[in-house]
């Protein structure tokens, strides 16, 4: 079964909430939310105190090209434009809204009718491009990277194929397997869209063997798309990367940076954005919901929701029976890869995969000892660099021989880290160091 | 014996003629270099800290030697030799020392454990600059003091240690040299380098804000028990008008402080102004009333830059 080639491991998987169908989740009393949700300049806002609001309504508009804008999830009154303690745990941006009864914007087709692309032909693919851009799309894997800006290849590049991520290599999240087994048929139009608006007539959906009841329907339902290829892949962590997705599924290797996947001809999307490219584009429905998994092993109920987009988690939480007593961290997003939380009031954003509650014995992080030199973390790293000694040239704030080592080419996947049996925080100075270096390199190009 | 003697003297020959090479290169290729600039370098300290701004000491004997051209040392100091390491330099090139205050390193927040409550656990790796990245800290004042001791690890001169019981960083006044390192290994920008104050009674004395939190007085007020809030009082009470308010967040303009201590007291629900001295209280109303009078038309004039906040945030304070 295919694989990445370079490093990768394999963490428990503990999928608990992966038969647990998607509940719709109830709406929020107030909706917040954080203008800077995607990679990329942040949003403006385009609404102000007392302004009434509906379903799908333009909030904020896109602050630049690599940016995108924030609809409303809920129908209200923009009750303030303030701060917000978002997943960072800083203060940022944000406009709250009084949720007032649950009113849509009358262009939203509300209907369940599966529409195809065979039925729309009119659908070239700028038109598909730019009701993805007006339905404020980012990348649903955790990213957050503006999808139009994916959708339209530099120039000189061309896109050969279309992957999409749905191996949800995170353990415990399970909103995409979810997603695969209750929308299929929205899913694969949506990978149709994709493909045509990068005009490319080859797919594949690459599904971990971890799900094989997704494989499975997935396969039969693609019978009816002879362009799109369903790839069983083998469990393995990183495997959602894009690079390692990209080597797993058709065996290419992405060089260093600057080089983007478009270089070696792959558009790469998640199966959570496929879903909302048939939305945006079939139903025009902008993004303001989408899915999150709520689990932990202590937790009642860890379950799946449909979530509006400004609910905060701690909602969510209680509908899974609360907060339990021997919570150690709650986590945005997967274990591998989320950020511990300040704060339980942050809003789901567009970027907010699930939410992990972790107890006391989980959350301790182990006691922290001399490097004795033994590699696991070289053999972890799917990006084939040396974690090591890229953490210790960022703590000793050496950014030459960083620079030097490729510490760009890490995507910060925490394969190190987990792998480190001395428990040193390798990831943590790696990023520092590769935040670091990204600055300097900027600064030289402005030059 | 005739083998020796080839050897003595082949090898003899080729060391002079390798010496002739080497005479005739060094005086073909020699770099000229001002005498000078090697007699700067042997007064200064050696401690290549970099705080004079220039590539360690040498660089920075080259630096006064250029400048010395020009005429004039001005803008150049050595922190860590202060003064009287820079009269020599001056001697050395025959000028004036241009007069320049000592400076000491201040710690610009005082979220000790007792004020600033804890409300979450950071548990990666101790680092300033981590913590940073990783989120907020473990309080709910984002600007201040994350206390994983990266300024410590800084100092070359041993100068700044944490207390354990604050948990922050204490200045050593005699040791610090000003060299800025602790300035800017800080993530938080919260160490500033300040002129160390007239000197009275022996001992320096200068004000500062001991806060650097720019979020508006009620969510400071609830991070901190000592944060500015931006109320604007001692805006209003500077008879100097070296006191600015921006971002929520009062600055004491060190070039135009006289060190008076009107604002200490100015600041007497949060506490956030510090000074190295005991500022001596106001006796009650009646005496204080004549010698406020004729500081309020200034007052107005300081607070008329920054009007509304100052309005606003003044009800708040008191309550």
């Amino acid at each position: 079964m295919k694989t990445f080639r370079i490093g990768g491991v394999h963490p428990e998987e503990n999928k608990l909430s992966a038969d647990q169908p998607i509940k719709v989740a109830a709406l929020p009393e107030v909706a917040v939310f954080p203008l800077g949700q995607h990679i990329g300049a942040p949003a403006k806002a385009v609404v102000a105190k007392g302004d009434k609001v509906k379903v799908g309504t333009m909030i904020a508009e896109a602050g630049g090209f690599v940016s995108a804008g924030i609809y409303s999830s809920v129908s209200g009154t923009v009750q303030k434009i303030d701060t917000v303690i978002d997943a960072s745990g800083y203060r940022k941006p944000a406009i709250y809204i009084k949720v007032e009864g649950d009113e849509w914007e009358e262009t939203i087709d509300r209907s369940e009718d599966l529409v195809k692309a065979a039925d729309r032909p009119d659908l070239t693919p700028e038109l598909i491009v730019e009701k993805i851009k007006n339905a404020g799309l980012v990348g649903m894997g955790g990213a957050c990277f503006p999808v139009h800006v994916k959708l339209c290849p530099p120039p000189g590049a061309k896109a050969e194929c279309v992957i999409i991520n749905a191996v949800e290599c995170e353990p415990y999240l399970t909103a995409d397997h979810r997603l695969m087994l209750e929308k299929a048929d929205q899913v694969l139009v949506g990978v149709d869209l994709i493909m045509k608006a990068v005009k490319v007539n080859k797919g594949y959906i690459g599904i971990e063997e971890n799900k094989p009841d997704a494989i499975k329907l997935m396969t039969e339902k693609a019978q009816a798309y002879p362009n799109i290829e369903i790839v069983p892949l083998k469990t393995k962590y990183p495997q959602g990367g894009e690079k390692q997705l990209i080597d797993a599924v058709i065996r290419r290797q992405v060089p260093a940076p600057p080089a983007i996947p478009i270089s070696v001809g792959a558009v790469v999307q998640n199966v959570g954005t496929a879903y909302a490219v048939y939305e945006a584009v079939m139903k025009n429905k902008p993004l303001f919901e989408r899915i999150v998994t709520v689990t932990g092993k202590s937790l009642a109920q860890p379950s799946n929701f449909l979530a509006r987009m400004g609910t905060p988690m701690s909602q969510l939480i209680e509908a899974c029976g609360g907060l339990p007593s021997d919570t150690g961290k709650v986590i945005g997003g997967g274990p591998m890869m989320g950020k511990a939380l300040m704060n339980i009031e942050v809003p789901i954003c567009k970027g907010s995969s699930g939410v992990l509650i972790m107890n006391d014995k989980e959350a301790k992080r182990g006691k922290v000892s001399s490097c004795i030199r033994c590699a696991k973390c070289v053999s972890a790293c799917p990006m084939g660099l040396e974690p090591f000694l890229l953490a210790t040239v960022s703590a000793k704030a050496n950014w030459e021989k960083a620079e030097a080592e490729d510490i760009t080419s890490c995507i910060e996947c925490g394969s190190c880290q987990f792998t480190c049996p001395s428990h040193r925080p390798l990831l943590d100075n790696i990023r520092i160091g590769k935040q670091t270096v990204m600055g300097i390199i900027r600064a030289r190009n402005t030059k | 014996m005739n083998v020796i003697l080839i050897a003595v003297i082949v090898l003899g020959a080729i060391g002079l003629l390798a010496s002739l090479v080497l005479f005739f290169a060094s005086k073909k290729f020699a770099v000229h270099e001002d005498p000078r600039i090697g007699q700067v370098s042997e007064v200064l300290p050696q401690a290549n800290c970099g705080g004079c701004g220039f590539p360690g000491c040498s660089g920075f004997a080259a630096a006064c030697v250029k400048a010395a051209d020009g005429g004039s040392l001005e803008g150049k100091l050595c922190p860590v030799g202060g003064q009287p390491v820079m009269e020599k330099v001056a001697a050395i090139l025959g000028l004036e020392a241009a007069a320049a205050e000592p400076k000491v390193a201040v710690v610009r927040c005082n979220g000790s454990c007792q004020n600033r409550p804890r409300i979450v656990e950071y548990d990666g790796a101790i680092s300033c600059r981590v913590a940073n990245a990783t989120g907020a800290g473990e309080t709910a004042c984002q600007f201040g003091c994350l206390g994983c001791g990266d300024c410590v690890a800084a100092c070359k001169f041993d100068a700044i240690h944490m207390n354990p019981e604050t948990g922050l960083p204490e200045v050593d006044e005699e040791k610090c040299t000003a060299c800025g390192a602790c300035s800017k290994a800080c993530p938080r920008n919260i160490i500033e380098i300040r002129p160390k104050g007239r000197v009275v009674k022996g001992s320096a004395r200068r004000v500062w804000v001991d806060c650097v939190n720019k979020d508006k007085g009620p969510v400071a007020m609830k991070a901190c028990n000592v944060s500015c809030i931006g109320c604007g009082k001692c805006v209003k009470v500077c008879k100097f008008e070296a006191i600015t308010l921006e971002n929520n967040l009062a600055y004491i303009d060190p070039e135009k402080c006289k060190a008076c201590g009107q604002c200490v007291n100015a600041c007497n629900v949060r506490h956030a102004i510090h000074a190295t001295w005991e500022v001596p209280v106001p006796k009650p109303k009646t005496e204080d009333a004549p010698a406020a009078a004729p500081a309020a038309p200034k007052a107005e004039a300081a607070v008329a830059e920054a009007p509304k906040p100052a309005a606003e945030e003044t009800p708040k304070a008191e309550a």
